[in-house]
């Protein structure tokens, strides 16, 4: 089975710059005050591309991808 | 009613106890260590200081995690603002919290120990240090008092290492939890100071102990901090405080981020932990406010609000401009009267912000506002224009 990954985002760190809804639209979107809500749950493997995008472009660092925690408790 | 546990011992209003009075009255101070973490396992001793985690669980991972380097907080930083049973603990009990610290040191294998106390809680702060004064050389040197800025966010745990580590009492992004990664990287025991007190007590009986502190504030001709039974009936709480001063409109169980009761059916309610988790209610910090009919409740909902708004730390986006924002909005219903679109916006904003936070301010928040307008649904939906300001 491939590795799944999920956005995180560090909401101390977040700046609300927006540019990670910009990039994947497709799982975030900003709230009423401009700051990303991430759809729960792994990235489709189409999206990977431009999750990483938008992890690479967040100018103060603050979204990460990181191995879903459903693939944690499945054995190998 | 059994005896206090707590509290049993001199009045409580003459102040600190003294170490040979404590140790006359309760014998020394038994060992801690690994029997002690399964005894608490055991007795479902849950945390007293909000969030009621239970205690032998937390004190079982801080030890796997210790390497013989942990960190103990005893937690007195008390910003609910309405509670004063930590406050009354620290200035009668000290020995007792002290013992409960020395033992959760013991049990989770900690070289340190750090007294965390709100710095305008004065007489606190006194007898605490004044008690330490009285302990052995190697407590002495083991143990150091910090004192927390008067934030309400100030007690989270988070914070607690924050203020510690680097000098600013704000939450940081968790994981790592305080319990993995603490005081100086090291994994850190934050435990409220009447639940470090309560294992003083369980060290040396063996059982579970059977009372909780509650602090009756509001409406009633006698407010103050009680020790109760668990399972004691909410009225019989509001009966040693006098009982109610006027006409009771709702009670707010468990402070600031607990949950609106009508009065009805508020009384009969089992002031316990899992009794009340059970019902969908927490018993948070053990504070029972009472508002009376007099008082218009979508006035003091907002102001509470705004309290709570200005209490964000702001670092997170969500919570610094969400919580402002739903202020805002109860509070123009407070003074201009119901608007459709401000109740729409409170609703839509609440689960805008609802699990944004590094800390759970934001969510308690939330669950503040949720459950008042539930139990207050007619005033918020109805209320007129006050000209009034509610604070």
């Amino acid at each position: 089975m491939t590795k799944q990954f999920e956005l995180v985002v560090d909401r101390i760190k977040c700046d609300g710059r927006g540019l990670c809804a910009e990039i994947l639209p497709e799982r975030i979107r900003l709230d009423s005050w401009g700051y990303p809500i991430v759809a729960p749950g792994p990235i489709p493997e189409h999206l990977m591309g431009l999750a990483a995008r938008a992890v690479d472009d967040c100018p103060v660092l603050a979204i990460a991808l990181r191995r879903a925690q459903v693939q944690k408790q499945r054995p190998k | 009613m059994s005896a206090p546990q707590l509290l049993a011992g001199p009045d409580p209003s003459r102040g600190s106890e003294r170490r040979a009075e404590h140790v006359a009255r309760l014998g020394p101070l038994p060992k801690g260590g690994h029997a002690l973490i399964e005894l608490l396992v055991r007795t479902g001793l849950t945390g007293r200081g909000g969030a009621g985690f239970p205690v032998g669980l937390k004190w079982r991972a801080v030890a796997a995690a210790s390497h013989g380097s942990a960190v103990v907080i005893a937690n007195g930083a008390e910003g609910e603002p309405h509670s004063r049973k930590d406050r009354l603990l620290m200035t009668s009990r000290p020995h007792l919290i002290l013992d409960g610290a020395m033992l959760a040191a013991a049990s989770v294998n900690a070289k340190q120990v750090v007294l965390y106390i709100g710095e305008e809680h004065h007489a606190a702060m006194r007898s605490m240090s004044g008690a330490l004064t009285e302990r052995t050389e190697h407590e002495r040197r083991m143990v150091r008092i910090v004192a927390a800025p008067p934030r309400y966010v100030a007690g989270d745990s988070s914070a607690t290492v924050h203020l510690v580590d680097a000098g600013i009492a704000t939450p940081t992004t968790t994981p790592p939890s305080p319990r993995d990664r603490g005081v100086g990287g090291a994994a850190t025991l934050v435990q409220n100071v009447e639940t470090l007190a309560h294992v003083a007590v369980i060290a040396r009986t063996g059982i579970a102990t059977d009372t909780v502190l509650i602090t009756v504030a509001g409406g009633v001709r006698a407010p103050g901090v009680f020790e109760v039974n668990v399972g004691t009936p909410l009225g019989g709480a509001v009966q040693l405080a006098g009982g109610a001063s006027e006409p009771v409109r709702a009670v707010l169980v468990g402070g600031y981020f607990g949950q609106w009761v009508e009065p009805a059916e508020a009384w009969s309610l089992p002031l316990d932990p899992h009794a009340l988790r059970a019902r969908g209610l927490s018993l948070g910090c053990g504070v029972i406010g009472l508002v009376p009919a007099s008082h218009c409740a979508v006035c003091e909902v907002a102001g509470i609000m705004r309290y709570l708004a200005s209490e964000s730390s702001a670092q997170c986006g969500p919570c610094f401009f969400g919580l402002r924002a739903l202020a805002d909005a109860c509070t123009r219903i407070a003074e201009r009267g119901t608007d459709p679109g401000d109740l729409q916006r409170l609703q839509r904003w609440s689960a805008e912000v609802q699990g944004r936070g590094a800390c759970k301010h934001p969510d308690g928040v939330v669950m503040f506002l949720q459950s008042a307008m539930k139990t207050f649904g007619d005033d918020f939906a109805h209320h007129p224009a006050h000209i009034r300001r509610s604070a």
